[in-house]
């Protein structure tokens, strides 16, 4: 543990969500290498089979098995303050429920057997919901799991889950709600009761990835709606994500851009045919002020919510590593990690 | 870029083609996109119904939409001087599922199948529902023969190929050997044979551990009951399958020059050309065009940085900064910088669609520039669709 505070502090299962397009494994995977410092250990989960978490990090697919896949930033000043880990696990809800069954009634060659004859189709793709609370379940079980040897007392110190987008997250994490309709009693029923005793704890908290735009903004608003409805899920932060960069001042840029001005300033720093290459630039500027606006606009509705906000620049070259490490570097200065 | 340019303008005033259906993964505007291609037909003189699956509410609100009701509804405001018109909907795929069980059994039946538990979540949350109900609705739409163009909106699935495989997994299930054993308690003495049926018996004792014995009761009530309308639903699909195949229907891809988006717009040429079903092209959508200014990226840095040094030196040498050339300068400079940036993007989009078009040579594509504001009314809508015909 380090001495300094983070805005979330006693939370253990992060679960990130998003509208299609924000970026959500991108920050969901640098959340967690944010989250591994200092010796500490974090689970990433990736909870619907894309394998988006293993091609951020240059791995081959990866398995249903927890895998350790990158080294958090260690803090070398001191020299004895080491990284931490970063483990990933690709959940896929037929794993999920071979899973459950070997872990909760010793019944994994049974289980082989139903896939076979079609019972993983019926139970985690049919019967509804199911296959939400194997997840979820699987998420909750390794945040839950002890480790004697370790300084928390606990295997992993965070997991982070990659969660399904904003628009279904709702349903996703309502677990007991949604097998209710189906198994009032039971044992799925009492498997969803005790993931829900994880999920809606503060030690959950489900943090929103969103661009400044209208559409996910909305999907935003509306998903922090959605949680805060059903009651004991903890809202986490909103990370605006692909940021626009801040090149001037507000009222620099409304300032009309003088052309003249800027030719003359152009033909000082070397550059030909800048009559019209000003006008060009000015008019770009102009766009940029505008979307800039609207960006503004955008953020106010996102910081009336009241939840923290942090902010990560869009990577023009692309998602790397090394962007990945940028990234949660940012995270942990906003606070977030 | 080497790959045939698409011609949408061709394909939605050519009256042989009949349904447009547009895909893609989530978040790279497949509703705007289908939204935007009907009005398009619509004010060419076609007669347009454009479906919809969970569409942002001002979007909706634009189309005059403001509810699930499963009904066509004329949009106003579109420009009919062609001869064209142009309807929409909303899917909803609880009242589309109902209304399948209501028109194939009798009324008695259709009751006990709708008050069923396990029906009702299967209706209204089975993964693959939404996307099964997105393509009856459109068979339906299409049987009705009132429209002569149906643009499609699919469901925002996980994966764009969903779209494909739901219908044939609900199918499956609906039809299924599992499901079969469930209807058919296990008596001694069946032909399954002792081995068999100790088996099965470990597996419904498995199964009632894991689901409940309550769940399995409601499943096998509810299968009984649906037994008449399995054959139905097998056929259904089929024919549904068989309409996506057929030689009026165009799938156009959607998405943005993202790789998480590309890869699955490969996925989907793919799956498509093994289907045998045809591809019209991929909508670029969002690209990020260079613009009239041309300076390269390199240029327009280093000239924001000789500037940068320079208003250093005279902050230094004046101490005045609120001096009317630094004022400029700095305008200057910031416009260097972002012009640089927005060069690099657009070479980055250029790379990464780049490496889908080598990859697909002959699939047409159109690129589509971002725009800065969603889009909010017919206007709008409009103008996206302007952006759509090829450039002269």
């Amino acid at each position: 543990m380090t001495a300094r505070d983070t805005d979330w502090d006693g939370v253990r299962l992060h679960v990130v969500t998003g509208k299609g397009g924000t970026g959500k494994t991108t920050v969901a995977a640098a959340l967690a290498l944010a989250l591994a410092h200092a010796g500490r250990k974090v689970l990433l989960i990736e909870a619907e089979g894309r394998q988006g978490i293993a091609r951020l990090f240059d791995r081959p697919p990866l398995p249903y098995e927890e895998r350790k896949i990158a080294i958090g930033p260690g803090e070398a000043e001191d020299g004895r303050n080491p990284g931490g880990d970063v483990y990933a696990l690709a959940i896929d809800p037929e794993g999920a429920l071979l899973d459950y069954l070997q872990m909760f009634y010793n019944m994994r060659g049974i289980g082989n057997a139903l896939t076979k004859l079609g019972m993983v189709d019926f139970a985690t793709t049919i019967a509804p919901g199911l296959s939400d609370v194997l997840v979820t379940g699987k998420a909750t079980e390794a945040t839950r799991r002890k480790q004697p040897s370790s300084s928390s007392g606990f295997s992993y110190d965070a997991v982070v889950l990659d969660a399904p987008p904003t628009g279904r997250v709702g349903r996703f994490l309502n677990v007991s709600a949604e097998v209710s309709g189906l198994a009032k009693v039971g044992p799925v029923r009492v498997h969803a009761d005790s993931v829900a005793n994880v999920i809606k704890s503060p030690q959950t908290a489900v943090h929103f990835v969103c661009t400044l735009e209208e559409m996910p903004v909305q999907e935003t608003l509306d998903g922090i709606a959605e949680l805060r409805s059903v009651g004991g899920l903890q809202v986490g932060g909103i990370v605006i994500n692909m940021a626009p960069p801040t090149v001037l001042s507000r009222e620099e840029l409304q300032a009309q851009p003088d052309t003249a001005a800027m030719a003359e300033a152009l033909t000082a720093a070397g550059l030909h045919n800048t009559d019209e290459l000003a006008k060009e630039l000015a008019d770009e500027l102009a766009g940029h002020a505008r979307h800039v606006e609207l960006a503004e606009h955008e953020r106010a509705e996102l910081e009336a919510v009241g939840q923290p906000v942090y902010e990560l620049p869009l990577v023009i070259e692309g998602i790397d590593l090394a962007a990945l490490h940028r990234l949660a570097a940012e995270l942990r200065d906003q606070g977030a990690a | 870029m080497t790959n045939p340019q698409l011609d949408i303008d061709r394909i939605i005033d050519d009256r042989r083609t009949r349904i447009v259906v547009c895909c893609g993964s989530g978040g790279v505007g497949k509703t705007t996109t289908a939204a935007a291609l009907g009005l398009r037909a619509a004010e060419r003189g076609r007669q347009v119904c454009v479906l919809t699956v969970d569409p942002a509410r001002r979007l909706a609100q634009s189309m005059g939409l403001t509810s699930l009701d499963n009904t066509p509804r004329l949009v106003d405001g579109v420009d009919d001087e062609a001869g064209g018109s142009l309807h929409a909907m909303m899917l909803d795929m609880k009242r589309t599922f109902d209304e399948i069980v209501e028109a194939h059994a009798d009324p008695a039946r259709a009751a006990q199948i709708l008050a069923n538990p396990f029906y009702q979540s299967l209706s209204s949350s089975f993964a693959g529902t939404q996307e099964y109900m997105a393509m009856e609705k459109l068979g339906q739409l299409r049987r009705s023969d009132e429209w002569d163009l149906i643009v499609v909106d699919t469901p925002p699935s996980r994966s764009a190929l969903d779209f494909l495989d739901a219908p044939e997994r609900l199918g499956r299930f609906l039809d299924g050997r599992l499901i079969r054993l469930l209807t058919s308690p296990v008596k001694a003495g069946r032909p399954f044979g002792r081995m068999l049926n100790a088996g099965f018996s470990m597996m419904t004792g498995a199964m009632t551990k894991v689901l409940g014995a309550q769940v399995l009761r409601d499943a096998q009530t509810f299968v009984t009951a649906f037994d008449t309308m399995f054959g139905g639903f097998r056929e259904r699909a089929d024919a549904t399958y068989k309409l996506l195949q057929a030689p009026g229907t165009s799938f156009l891809v959607v998405a943005t020059p993202e790789p998480a988006a590309l890869r699955e717009a490969s996925y989907f040429v793919e799956r498509l050309a093994e289907e045998r079903m045809p591809l019209a092209g991929l909508l670029l959508n969002r690209v990020h065009s260079a613009g009239s200014c041309q300076l390269s990226a390199a240029r327009s840095q280093a000239a924001a940085e000789t500037l940068e040094t320079m208003i250093l030196n005279e902050r230094v040498a004046s101490a005045s900064s609120a001096d009317y050339s630094v004022a400029a300068q700095t305008a200057t400079a910031a416009a260097l910088r972002l012009h640089a940036s927005r060069m690099n993007l657009g070479e980055r989009e250029r790379r990464v669609a780049g490496s889908f078009m080598s990859a697909h040579p002959a699939v047409p594509v159109v690129e589509v520039p971002a725009l800065p504001e969603d889009v909010h009314d017919l206007a709008g809508l409009r103008r996206v669709g302007e952006s759509f015909a090829v450039q002269g």
